[in-house]
């Protein structure tokens, strides 16, 4: 009987062996898988096991974390006015997770992240407990706050860049939402969460990055560099634009607003003054639509998302600028067809004119700072492109600043300012029933280059609509923005 | 001579004057009680700071368990395998301080306030319960002096065999299987000791009629065809093991109860067949149960896409359980080397932590380190187990310890196994170390048995008779 008994013994060996194999398969093959697994609540206990870094506007942080008694969490991260902030922090909730910087920099706030390798093993030996790192942002907090007050209960979004390196000043959003109200893991949280994510108001649409908008008027300089950089137009130089315009290969005739007797051959300086539509769509059809799509992509509309070349971290929404039609090329020239973009998308549009022509990347984070205060991680302003040439620019700024000077937008003025601006009023909604959405982007100018672009949109839907020009609601928001990085400037 | 021969414990005869091993034995056991004490002290200074109160009690009782086991193995069964008590002393410590481990953890507190109004701690009961099988063991090596004395009983183990099997489906299911039964407050799971009582049965009935099964058979195909009168147990059993998997859907059991029997059938017959006809039976079975079976298929579902069924269990889709996945993140989140004692978070696992998947513990506060040296020890234990068949003189003592060692070595693979998601997981408890006084009694009785039959068989043959060839036969002496 001992041949078989042998036999069941290396059985049994197989059996062992088969078990050996198979947990040194989970343990070692897959354990960083498995450990690392969002779904694996572990990971969302450590990540709550020590007080989460912060985010830091203007050398104060805006976050912080409150020691709560759960099984699971020791901390729970709170938000010093959530609602101001959240466009720029996004979230971190235990009942739901996280998004935006929260998100991107997760590892870095945890201290889980490799370049804090050092700053763990040193508090592994002392015996302390893991810290995080803290994220400085470019935010400006006067700046922020002007947008979100400005605002008021209006819905729309502000967004605020430094022309100069692009960095973001500002990032506004209304209705807003106050991230600590779900940061916990109760059922309240989820059902507050739920309740937020429904709403009819979209109080979690970042609208200043996430939402795209008919850009309406203000794409006008779009189409001005365009014009200027082609040679065929000047900045003052009448142009051959009759009132009103006849949309190519249609019998519909396109007008102006308040039937301006100006726009008639008006240069481009007058027709920015007074935002004329018949001239600019006229100059969009004439430069044909591959030629307008070029001009837009130079500004940053229809970016591949992928390269990353938009994030600022947070991925912005693509602005895009189609291929079309002739008579739909024609009203893209005027912002109303269907080209769209971003709040941020016509602040770089701003920015760029502001800067002679330099398209900087914008971006939030300015620099990611060790829990022993060494700054791990410095964000290098980088140029993303050259949409108009530097005389162009200065150009197409002496016509912005005539448009606040003595056009559209005298609502932007700022005294002993240099301010240039545009306003705008896009029509939506099917037949244009829906109230428009009011645009105004402008920069202002000191001495020393441009220290602030801003690009505001109004979705208006309770005031008049002939109360409609971005020029009333939008450009007194842009005002206050500018006024108070000018102010942070002169101290 | 002896000092040649004191490896030579895998020879079927060895002609006497081994050693007793009982010194080596005393020596293991200190091992055996001291690793549980620093475990347990570990767990308590990882979770509180501080020595744990029930520190000097607890190694007090596990030392005396082990000394009373060592006391009766040195004087009832001498020349008993030295390595069989300190491993079931190891693992059985071991498993109450895990057990002890997961009654500290706040999150398994809170879950049975929520469901049951109270939590009650599992390590003081497991204490008992070790205790009572301790007792048996003792109870065995004193009142079975010899193993063969079990042969008697044959076909009394099979009624009792059968009764235990059966009596689990007029009682009401507990999370889907039938595998208990309640007598006033005391909840049993017969399985555990089925396994014992039927390989009883089966080397009683084996050694009888092997010679039939072996024998009268036809070739075909290079296999041993048996006769159709002989075929007729097997499909009994077979048919048995099935209606275990239907009528109480105990896939673990089933499974535990056919093979102990192929491979008892195996080792009497020495036909390959049998294996081949076994194998081609259980798979048959299986599958076609499984066809109809839902408690089965969920099994099944769970094994294949833990995480479908994670995330149907959090939607709250009735019959979906997210253990399956749970265990696997505690097995991934242990690593190498593990948390530690007391710093991993495998309650999360949530019901059955400390029973079906206390394995999942191991794995992710010891580690892969911690998890090999738990399968050696298991695997130690059913190789002195099928080593003591090989030393056994009778027949009936070799299939009696191979029967008890192959449904130790089935058993721990299908639990382990299952909880690591290598085969679908069956209701099963890991012996010695899972929460549960069935398992845990019933395998000290294995034990016993065991330590038993290696004490006949290594216990110095009467003088066999003088003979010339003998002397004629040694080799050098040293």
């Amino acid at each position: 009987m001992n041949k078989p008994l042998r036999r069941i013994a290396i059985f049994c060996g197989l059996l062992v062996m088969a078990l050996l194999v198979r947990t040194n398969w989970l343990q070692f093959v897959q354990a960083d898988e498995l450990k690392t697994d969002p779904k694996n609540r572990r990971v969302d206990i450590a990540r709550y096991a020590q007080p989460r870094g912060n985010i830091i506007v203007d050398g104060k942080s805006i976050t912080g974390s409150t020691v709560v008694n759960g099984t699971d969490f020791k901390y729970k991260r709170t938000y010093k006015n959530g609602e101001l902030w959240s466009p720029v922090t996004g979230y971190a909730s235990q009942a739901v997770g996280a998004n935006q910087l929260e998100k991107l920099y997760d590892p870095f706030l945890t201290g889980d992240d490799d370049r804090l390798f050092f700053n763990r093993t040193v508090d592994m030996i002392t015996g302390k407990p893991q810290k995080g790192g803290n994220i400085v942002t470019t935010l400006n907090a006067k700046a922020q706050k002007a947008a979100y007050d400005g605002l008021g209960d209006k819905k729309g979004a502000v967004a605020a860049i430094n022309p100069k390196t692009g960095a973001i000043l500002a990032l506004a959003n209304k209705p807003s939402y106050d991230p600590s109200s779900f940061a916990g893991v109760n059922t309240k949280d989820s059902e507050t969460f739920a309740k937020l994510d429904k709403s009819e108001e979209q109080p979690m649409l970042n609208r200043a990055l996430r939402q795209t908008y008919p850009p309406g008027s203000t794409f006008k300089v779009v189409t001005a560099a365009a014009g200027l950089e082609s040679g065929k137009y000047d900045i003052d130089s009448k142009t051959d634009s009759p009132d009103p315009y006849r949309l190519p290969l249609t019998t519909r005739d396109l007008g102006n607003e308040g039937n301006n007797p100006a726009c008639k051959n008006a240069s481009i300086r007058v027709a920015l003054q007074w935002s004329c539509n018949t001239v600019f769509a006229k100059m969009s059809d004439e430069l044909g639509n591959d030629e307008m799509m070029k001009a837009a992509e130079k500004f940053g509309f229809n970016r591949d998302q992928e390269d990353g070349s938009q994030d600022t971290p947070v991925r912005p929404s693509p602005s895009v600028y189609p291929k079309d039609n002739r008579p739909q090329n024609a009203q893209a020239g005027i912002g109303q067809a269907s080209n769209r973009a971003t709040p941020l998308q016509m602040a770089m549009v701003a920015a760029a004119v502001a800067n002679d022509g330099k398209l900087m990347k914008p971006y939030m984070v300015d620099q990611l700072v060790a829990p022993n205060l060494n700054v791990v991680e410095q964000t290098k302003p980088e140029e993303l492109s050259q949409p108009v040439s530097s005389e162009n620019a200065q150009k197409l700024q002496s016509a912005m600043e005539t448009v606040v000077e003595k056009g559209t937008g005298t609502a932007g003025k700022i005294p002993g300012v240099t301010v240039g601006g545009k306003t705008g009023t896009a029509q939506h909604g099917e037949n244009n029933k829906d109230n428009p959405y009011a645009w105004f982007i402008s920069y202002a100018k000191t001495s020393d280059g441009s220290p602030v672009a801003v690009a505001v949109v109004v979705e208006s839907s309770d005031t008049l609509r002939s109360d409609i020009a971005g020029g009333r609601l939008a450009a007194p928001i842009a005002k206050s923005v500018m006024e108070a990085v000018l102010d942070e400037q002169k101290r | 001579m002896s000092n040649l021969t004191t490896t030579g414990s895998n020879t079927t005869v060895s002609s006497g004057g081994l050693p007793s091993r009982r010194n080596t034995e005393l020596a293991m056991l200190v091992f055996a009680v001291l690793i549980p004490i620093f475990a347990y002290a570990n767990v308590g200074l990882a979770m509180n700071d501080r020595l744990p109160s029930g520190m000097l009690g607890y190694g007090f009782g596990l030392a005396l368990l082990a000394g009373v086991g060592h006391l009766v193995v040195r004087r009832y069964a001498p020349y008993a395998d030295p390595l069989l008590l300190p491993l079931a002393t190891l693992l059985n410590g071991l498993g109450l301080v895990l057990i002890w481990r997961l009654d500290q953890s706040e999150r398994l507190h809170q879950r049975a306030e929520d469901i049951f109004g109270a939590f009650t701690p599992d390590a003081p009961k497991q204490l008992l319960y070790s205790s009572i099988g301790l007792a048996l063991f003792v109870a065995i090596l004193l009142l079975l002096k010899d193993h063969r004395v079990l042969q008697r009983y044959t076909y009394i183990s099979m009624a009792v065999g059968l009764v235990l099997l059966v009596l689990p489906v007029f009682f009401k299911p507990v999370n889907g299987a039938r595998i208990w039964i309640s007598v006033g407050s005391v909840n049993l799971q017969p399985g555990e000791f089925v396994k014992i009582i039927i390989a009883v049965f089966f080397a009683g009935y084996l050694m009888v009629k092997r010679d039939a099964l072996a024998l009268a058979s036809r070739r075909f195909m290079g296999l041993y065809l048996p006769r159709g009168r002989d075929l007729g147990p097997i499909l009994v059993i077979w048919g048995l093991s099935l209606m275990i998997l239907v009528f109480e859907t105990d896939l673990g059991t089933s499974l535990l109860f056919f093979g102990l029997f192929v491979i008892m059938l195996y080792v009497a017959t020495e036909r390959t067949s049998w294996i081949v006809f076994g194998l081609l039976l259980s798979a048959g079975g299986a599958t076609a149960v499984a066809s109809f079976e839902p408690h089965v298929q969920q099994r099944v579902q769970a094994w294949l896409d833990p995480m479908a069924t994670y995330l149907k269990s959090k939607q709250g889709i009735p019959g979906y359980s997210e253990q399956a996945m749970q265990a696997l993140w505690a097995f991934g989140s242990g690593g190498v080397l593990g948390t530690g004692w007391g710093q991993g978070n495998s309650d999360l696992i949530g019901f059955a932590a400390n029973s079906d998947f206390i394995l999942a513990t191991v794995g992710e506060e010891m580690g892969l380190t911690g998890m090999m040296a738990f399968l050696m020890l298991y695997g130690l234990i059913v190789e002195r187990g099928v080593r003591t068949a090989l030393a056994a003189r009778d027949p009936f003592g070799k299939l009696l310890a191979v029967g008890l060692s192959g449904a130790f070595a089935l058993q721990v693979f299908v639990v382990a196994g299952g909880v690591m998601g290598l085969i679908p997981l069956t209701g099963m408890t890991m012996p010695f170390l899972a929460s549960g006084g069935s398992s845990v009694i019933a395998n000290w009785a294995l034990i016993g048995i065991l330590i038993r039959i290696s004490d006949t068989a290594r216990r110095p043959a009467p003088a066999p008779a003088p003979s010339p060839d003998a002397e004629m036969t040694q080799v050098v002496r040293p």
